[in-house]
């Protein structure tokens, strides 16, 4: 059904100038996403996937094409709904964590929900909440130095789940983990995926993650090369 | 939002405590430096002015023709009129009559025969008058280096070089020997109460100071005085006042036929002041403002260092749903905050400094002895002035040139791809 529909992308390309000539990051794509879905976008360096994740995202624009995320055309937004869909809707994760080193976990978590003007009060229940929700209980006023990579990486999750987005973007979220972090990292996302019905969309070259994604699409030299429904994946456990 | 962001500012030195310690130093340097341009500036112009020029002087015009020679006869008559009408049309400066002159100075021991004599540049002085600032701006509280000052018009100082060179102790009695307004032969009797040392070179060598009701009596020059002599209330020399008053009174009071007509002159007409002050206020501009400039380039680039430190966490805020024009605005506020900061206790750090150079000063003594045969007054110590300016100065580099970096800095939120705020991020 159409109301499902979270990312629907029609004809994609996008060019970056390199010295006097462009070079192509992705050519025609086309795709689209539903609600709930737990995707890759998976492919070797340089196959465009967090080329697209920035265009879902709306941090980058198309060059050409028509890329609709939670049914606003990105093509005719300006930057400030841009950064209104962002704020309310998504959520992002990143390789290299991206937390605010002198505030603490609580802190890094309540970001977005002081951005989206929520009441101190329930600020302070969603954040507990988030935190619960990626079993960083007892490090809430530690900052980030005081945290080994996989629970910075959880941090991350928290902030990027705690104002409850429909859709969740993370690029390479288990790049600079351990196996046994990136599993425990993946079991908490499949986990928020099933509970908050939030849509992941993870942009990886990462074996361990492909295990828990239901559907992956391959990227090649900028195109969709491949488009596959997992059907037992360990998120389905 | 505001509240979160001051938490960080305040948690992260390098957001904070540096930036406002560089502010503070810049900012506290360019007033001091400001403040000591300033007080060696207005000291050379304020000892000239009270030895001799006044920021303005009036006198007969006759006398102005003559002035090098001294020339008491051609002196201003009925001066209590004339200082009581100049203090009421020009309240912004206070009056005061001077007589000058010159004579011999006579030691005579226990039985009246010369001990000692030599030539004396003497200054008749208004100590005593009620509201008189000549004790002020002479400095004598901290000039006297022995004695006492004179308490009547019989008693003298004597500069502590002349009073060596005659072998006089204090309250010994001296006897000049000159000539009356009326180019007379006179003599009379001072007690030396007290030396001091004017750190002004040369002028300290045959210098006494008597107050002007001394020197009328030994000059039967009742009444009158060599000149008027003006200051500002604030004792800044304003060039550009000191003239336009010039011109305003010789324009309604001095009358080109008449050489016994009141002129007044400014500083800058005399010994070559002008090309003091024309000289002096350029180089003090120049410096300054080269200063100023360098230190708006530090403050510029550390804003904008400040801002290109933070193109990660800018990204991420983007991300998380920051507009652009937020993410911005809290950078210049944040700016504006550490530079208004810094620059607030700069500009006391600044104003402390310049106080305490303005009541200590800087002793070059030695350094002005080569200068001794020189036509200027010369201060052997030089003091900072703290003057209005000194208190708002330090806002133009302190603030604007931070906030201008960062502004320039937080340009690239709008000029680049966030995309490719991301990847400075992670590299």
């Amino acid at each position: 059904m159409e109301q499902n529909i979270v990312i629907k992308i029609k004809n994609l390309t996008k060019r970056f100038p390199v010295g006097g000539d462009y070079f192509t990051a992705l050519q025609d794509v086309d795709l689209t996403l539903n609600e709930g879905e737990f995707t890759g976008l998976v492919g070797p360096s340089g196959s465009g996937k967090t080329t697209l994740l920035n265009i879902i995202g709306g941090l980058d624009s198309p060059s050409k094409g028509q890329v609709s995320v939670l049914a606003q055309a990105l093509n005719d937004t300006t930057h400030k709904e841009r950064a209104q869909l962002r704020r309310e809707n998504m959520g992002f994760i990143f390789q290299s964590y991206n937390l605010l080193p002198v505030y603490t976990v609580f802190e890094n978590v309540e970001l977005p929900l002081i951005l989206n003007k929520i009441d101190s009060q329930e600020r302070r229940q969603k954040v507990a909440q988030a935190i619960e929700w990626v079993g960083l209980s007892d490090k809430t006023n530690s900052r980030p130095a005081m945290l080994s990579g996989g629970e910075c990486q959880r941090t991350a999750i928290a902030r990027a789940i705690v104002h409850q987005p429909a859709l969740v973007l993370a690029d390479e979220p288990t790049a600079n983990l351990d196996a046994e972090n990136s599993h425990h990292i993946m079991k908490i996302m499949v986990q928020l995926n099933q509970e908050l019905s939030t849509s992941f969309v993870f942009a990886t070259h990462d074996e361990k993650i492909m295990a828990y994604l239901r559907r992956i699409i391959h990227l090649n030299d900028g195109q969709i090369t491949k488009d596959e429904k997992i059907d037992n994946p360990k998120s389905a456990a | 939002m505001i509240k979160f962001l001051t938490k960080g500012i305040l948690r992260d030195r390098s957001r904070s405590l540096f930036p406002v310690l560089v502010v503070m130093l810049a900012v506290a340097m360019i007033i001091f430096f400001q403040g000591f341009m300033n007080g060696t500036l207005n000291g050379m112009f304020l000892d000239s002015a009270v030895v001799s020029t006044g920021h303005v002087k009036i006198m007969t015009r006759a006398y102005k023709e003559e002035s090098q020679l001294l020339p008491n006869d051609l002196a201003l008559l009925e001066t209590k009129q004339l200082v009581d009408k100049v203090s009421q049309d020009y309240p912004n400066h206070f009056w005061t009559p001077r007589i000058t002159f010159g004579g011999l100075l006579d030691v005579p021991d226990e039985n009246g025969e010369t001990k000692a004599q030599g030539p004396v540049f003497a200054l008749g002085i208004d100590f005593f008058s009620s509201g008189s600032r000549q004790i002020e701006i002479w400095k004598l509280e901290r000039r006297l280096v022995g004695g006492r000052l004179p308490e009547n018009g019989s008693e003298a100082l004597l500069s502590a070089s002349l009073a060596r060179k005659l072998g006089l102790s204090l309250g010994e009695t001296v006897t000049l020997i000159g000539s009356t307004m009326y180019n007379a032969f006179t003599t009379y009797n001072f007690t030396v109460v007290g030396t001091f040392k004017l750190n002004l070179g040369p002028l300290d060598r045959q210098m006494m100071l008597v107050d002007i009701s001394g020197a009328r009596l030994a000059l039967d020059m009742e009444g009158a005085a060599s000149s008027v002599l003006g200051y500002a209330n604030s004792l800044f020399y304003d060039d550009t006042v000191a003239v336009a008053l010039r011109q305003q009174y010789n324009k309604i009071n001095s009358d080109t036929t008449d050489i016994f007509s009141p002129i007044m002159v400014a500083l800058r007409d005399s010994n070559q002041m002008g090309v003091m002050v024309d000289w002096m206020n350029a180089a003090s501009g120049i410096i300054v403002g080269v200063f100023l400039v360098i230190a708006m380039i530090v403050l510029w680039n550390m804003g904008l260092m400040n801002g290109l430190r933070r193109y990660g966490e800018i990204g991420m805020r983007l991300a998380i749903g920051e507009s652009k024009g937020q993410v911005y605005r809290s950078m210049i506020m944040e700016s504006v905050i550490i530079g208004f900061i810094g620059t607030v206790f700069g500009t006391a750090m600044g104003l402390g400094l310049t106080y305490y150079m303005q009541e200590v000063g800087l002793d070059y003594s030695a350094a002005m002895e080569s200068l001794g045969s020189s036509e200027f007054i010369f201060s052997n110590v030089f003091y900072a002035q703290v003057t209005p300016e000194l208190y708002y100065i330090g806002f133009m580099p302190g603030v604007l040139a931070t906030v201008l970096g960062t502004m320039l800095a937080g340009r690239a939120i709008y000029k680049r791809e966030m995309a490719q705020l991301f990847k400075e991020l992670e590299t």
